[in-house]
């Protein structure tokens, strides 16, 4: 090397980062490197382009951005010399990808060079368009390498046919062109070539069913053939992998049969003998010898049944199976999956090496038991490969614990042959891993036990005995209180015994209890309390004599921070205190819910989004609609009216408490609800009747609703955060809830659905803002902005603006006046629109400036608001 | 279909990668991390495979380093296992008894050598010695031309002396 050359060299390069301690001195290092090569790049330096290149390859190995050296690339690339081209194209592949326009810049000079008259240059022009050439490239590039299957040196041909794999990969069209030269390439004896020639026909086959009907004819023989060759060859060193002469080519070979045997019974005939022969005469101590099996064995499942083959794959497989390489079993799961749809009794056989699998240390292994024996389980199975399942779940490894329980889950509902076995398995489970369980399998289960109405009784009882055991599953303690809150009274008398059950004493305090310390745990989520509540008012009305008690529990409630258990605790306190006489009816036992009705949303109704999302628009409301139970028990949702409207798709969610056939005056709310088809609108308690001819579309609920901000009740009061949920105007039901004047819910403002904000106080200045929105466009808020003077002096040239990030649209309207009073002597108001293009997502924010004269003088205030409430 | 080829170190150091399919840098870089942290943390004695992503990837550790090569879910896995250890046996007749550092500093050999084992994810040479064979002529080819650069060089030394 040249002494006087500038920069180091590539080795002390690579000598310096690895010298360096500490990722910033690395970093270091690397910059001042970076920083060299930009200004050679910038100096169109020739001598050490190359070695730049080599060394921003490096650089880029480490994750540095490396895009300025995209171009000395194509400099390297158009230059005469074979050294410069082999950094070049090196570079090219490594510094780009497909989807980079230099890219495009390359066509040109590759073209040359696949034309070059050295044959090393045509192969790095091959390599590249190989690797990474994009589909405008292979259709410019596509004749020159079609031209080059036909070259004379075999290295070239077979890096040729490669090179159109990617060519037909990107551009189908361009398939037929192939087929032909492939004719040839086939017919070949040199292994590489051959070997490419091979791996571009199963491509041509896989693109066009002509190519495939045309090769099938053709050369299905003629690969017999070859294959017979190929295994009945003498030792060949060259070619060698532990006593089997080319494995690569006897998988290659297996892999176009089966491609070309498949549906096609006269080919898969004439491969018979040989697939006979590999299956039985390979060698399988060493890995290459079973790769071969495996290949064969699939090549056999997926060709036209040929009787004896199938049994000779199987018993491969079983093999396989008991191997003690991991790698072996692992393929054999794999294999054992696709023979389950062709021969299931076969691999029947195997269940329980398969079920052992399951439990075996290696992830890997134990997903693909998992799927296997998932596929394996049938109605006559189900029970004991479910027991066993369920028992290795409490000693399973917490990551595989997750997908354990989903595919449980997924067995038992869809395989159940009775109500107590599925309802005692889903109690396993939840007992094991409830924590796990995802909500549709917890909201099936409570469908399913509300269905079997003589099992009432015994699950409320084995929920109980399991929650005893099982404190910290969350999801069981959700169904669990759910059970007791509507059957605690068969819990307490062991009505419905069945007669396996050992009776057991619960007296009502115990059931108490339960919900009790459920609502009281501190890992509880809202969900959960929120059904504790409700089970507390029903029990309140099932053991009268612990009315007491549990007025107690739900008033200490009352004082929740959040917003739905405070408020509900209150109602549910009046109701417990005022109202006797209405109670029993109240919390009389949920409907039973329509499985089918179910099982249909569960698998993806429409509708339900839809309605839920136009229901947000109304209150704002973000209400999951996804399943039906939640909505049941939607108090999970973080916003306030979360008891809103039900976006269910079923009538079987009249209201969480179904007062539908209440003893009060108010709208005959079931039939009308069912009338309207899509959805019920009601309410936690149901007093928000929807208006007669709402045919369940949310604005027409908000505009009611609006029509109502003006008849000043005591409801209203409630109503503050719920907004538009609870209406006054459903007359009977006023006198429930009369009792809510003086309580301590947060107070005062009649109601719009946003309260009033103040926006920006200074000491001489008060900005307030009111809210409305439209019905039907949840986007936009109207903002009326009303200005007060704090200052004794008049101001005048009032002016004010507005900005807003570029998720926000504002609109200003003129003020009413630019003349402020003093002392607060009214106002001005401006009314502005917002609308938020990521309703839901983010905030509103705004900066304001605000100017005006005092006395004669120019006063500039300036400020931000960012306590708009949320979901504006 | 070979998705890509990475080598990384028992230390989390990326030695080589090779993309056939397309992937942004970004990609590259996120790609990299998961499945380090997924292959480097495997007990000895677990099969090779790992499922990601919808794909398999197949592995083999060699001294510190981890070869790894990503393929569809219906390729043959074993068969991949022999990929990798053919071209671990041409690197190493090429080195002579490859080590970590070999392919440190002649990065570039072992990408050219790559090269002519695999083009657009799929295997192209089945036989070592034509790999050899054909990496040790291109390498020859460069040797001249740096010969004769040198010469010419020394020629154009002399005349201006």
């Amino acid at each position: 090397m040249n002494p006087f050359s500038s920069g180091t060299r590539l080795r002390d390069m690579i000598r310096a980062i690895r010298a360096c301690k500490t990722a910033a001195e690395e970093r270091a290092v690397v910059r001042k490197e970076c920083a060299s090569i930009r200004a050679a790049v910038s100096d169109n330096d020739n001598d050490y382009r190359h070695r730049n290149l080599a060394k921003l390859m490096f650089i880029h190995m480490l994750g540095y951005p490396t895009h300025f050296g995209q171009m000395e690339c194509l400099k390297l690339i158009a230059a005469p010399g074979f050294p410069e081209k082999r950094i070049g194209y090196l570079g090219l592949m490594l510094l780009l990808d497909e989807r980079q326009e230099v890219l495009m810049l390359v066509t040109n000079s590759l073209k040359q060079d696949l034309n070059h008259a050295n044959q090393y240059i045509v192969g790095l022009a091959l390599c590249a368009l190989g690797n990474i050439c994009s589909a405008e490239m292979a259709r410019d590039l596509a004749p020159e390498v079609e031209r080059l299957l036909q070259f004379r040196d075999p290295n070239i041909r077979k890096k040729a046919a490669l090179c159109s794999i990617r060519i037909v990969k990107k551009v189908p069209d361009l398939a037929e062109n192939f087929v032909n030269p492939v004719v040839s390439l086939l017919k070949e004896k040199h292994h590489g070539v051959l070997l490419t020639g091979i791996q571009l026909c199963i491509e041509l086959c896989n693109q066009s069913e002509e190519a495939l009907e045309y090769f099938r004819k053709k050369c299905t023989e003629g690969l017999v053939k070859v294959l017979k060759d190929v295994v009945n060859s003498p030792y060949a060193p060259e070619y060698d992998i532990s006593g089997i002469a080319d494995p690569f080519l006897h998988i290659r070979l297996l892999r176009l049969l089966r491609v070309l045997g498949h549906g096609d019974a006269d080919a898969s005939d004439s491969m018979s003998d040989i697939l006979a022969q590999v299956a039985t005469k390979t060698e399988s101590n060493k890995n290459a010898g079973n790769a071969i099996l495996y290949e064969c064995v699939e090549t056999i499942m997926s060709i036209e049944d040929i009787s004896g083959l199938r049994v000779l794959a199987i018993n491969i497989l079983g093999r396989f199976l008991s191997n003690r390489d991991n790698n072996i079993r692992y393929v054999a799961l794999n294999m054992l999956m696709k023979a389950v749809s062709i021969d299931d009794q076969a691999v029947q056989r195997h269940r329980v090496t398969i079920l052992e699998c399951v439990k075996d240390s290696d992830a890997s292994i134990r997903k693909r038991a998992l799927e296997l024996v998932y596929l394996l389980v049938n109605e006559s199975n189900v029970k004991a490969l479910t027991k066993e399942l369920i028992d290795y779940l409490p000693i399973s490894d917490q990551d595989f614990k997750g997908d354990l329980t989903a595919k449980i889950c997924s067995i038992v509902e869809k395989l159940s042959p009775d109500k107590i076995w599925y309802i005692d398995q889903m109690l396993k489970v939840l007992c094991e891993a409830g924590n796990l369980v995802k909500d549709e399998v917890w909201h099936a289960l409570i469908v399913v036990i509300t269905n079997a109405s003589n099992l009432h009784g015994y699950t409320v009882r084995s929920l109980y005995k399991a929650v005893q055991k099982s404190v910290d599953q969350e999801t069981l303690a959700r169904v669990a209180v759910w059970c007791i809150g509507e059957y605690g009274d068969m819990l307490v008398n062991n009505i419905g015994m069945l007669n396996m059950e050992d009776p057991i004493t619960v007296t009502e305090n115990d059931a108490v209890d339960v919900v009790e310390s459920a609502i009281k745990r501190h890992t509880s989520d809202l969900t959960t309390r929120a059904m504790c509540l409700i089970a507390l008012l029903k029990l309140s009305s099932r053991f009268p004599s612990c009315s007491q008690r549990i007025k107690d529990v739900v008033t200490q409630s009352k004082g929740s921070l959040l917003l739905e258990l405070q408020q509900r605790s209150i109602e549910f306190d009046s109701i417990i205190e005022k109202h006797q006489n209405i109670r029993s009816a109240l919390v009389e036992r949920m409907p039973v819910l329509d499985e089918a009705t179910f099982s249909g949303r569960k698998s993806g109704s429409v509708l339900a989004p839809g309605v839920s999302t136009s229901l947000k628009s109304a209150n704002g409301v973000a209400t999951s609609a996804a399943a039906p139970l939640v909505d049941l028990l939607d108090l999970g949702a973080d916003e306030p009216p979360a008891a809103a409207p039900n976006s269910s798709g079923g009538n079987f969610l009249h209201d969480l408490l179904d007062v539908g056939p209440s003893p009060f005056p108010s709208q005959p709310v079931t039939t009308q609800a069912q009338k309207s088809g899509t959805d019920v609108l009601l309410d936690l308690l149901s007093i928000g009747s929807p208006a007669p001819e709402n045919s369940s579309s949310a604005p027409d609920i908000l505009s009611l609703t609006q029509d109502n901000k003006t008849s000043v009740s005591p409801l209203d009061t409630l109503s503050l955060a719920t907004g538009p949920t609870l209406q006054a105007s459903s007359s009977g039901m006023m006198d429930l809830l009369d009792g809510f004047g003086p309580s301590p819910a947060p107070p005062k403002d009649n109601g719009p659905a946003y309260p009033p904000i103040v926006a920006f106080e200074s000491n001489s200045l008060r900005l307030t803002f009111n809210f409305s929105k439209q019905p039907g466009s949840p986007q936009v808020t109207q903002i009326e902005a009303s200005f007060a003077n704090k200052s004794s002096d008049a101001y005048t040239n009032f002016i004010f603006q507005a900005a807003v990030p570029k998720f926000l649209q504002l609109h200003l309207e003129p003020a009413s006046s630019n003349t402020l009073p003093r002392n607060g002597n009214g106002s001005v108001t401006q009314k502005l629109r917002v609308t938020n293009s990521q309703h839901g997502k983010k905030s509103m924010v705004m900066r304001i400036r605000i100017s005006y004269k005092l006395n004669n003088k120019d006063v500039l205030e300036e400020g931000q608001i960012s306590n708009f409430p949320r979901d504006l | 279909m070979i998705h890509f080829v990475l080598l990384i170190s028992r230390q989390g150091k990326v030695r080589l990668t090779k993309w056939y399919s397309p992937y942004t840098q970004k990609e590259r870089s996120k790609v990299i991390r998961e499945l380090s942290g997924m292959i480097l943390t495997r007990g000895p004695k677990l099969c090779n495979f790992v499922e990601w992503r919808g794909f398999k990837v197949v592995y083999k550790r060699y001294a510190s380093l981890y070869f790894c090569m990503c393929i569809n879910q219906e390729d043959n896995e074993l068969e991949v296992l022999e990929i990798i250890h053919h071209y671990v046996e041409i690197l190493d007749r090429y080195f002579g008894s490859v080590c970590e550092l070999d392919l440190i500093f002649n990065f570039h050999k072992a990408y050219y050598i790559l090269d002519e084992v695999l083009i657009a994810g799929e295997l192209q040479e089945s036989s070592k010695k034509t790999v050899a064979r054909l990496v040790a002529a291109q390498d020859s080819l460069v040797e001249a031309a740096k010969e004769e650069a040198a010469s010419i060089s020394n020629i154009i030394a002399q005349a201006t002396k």
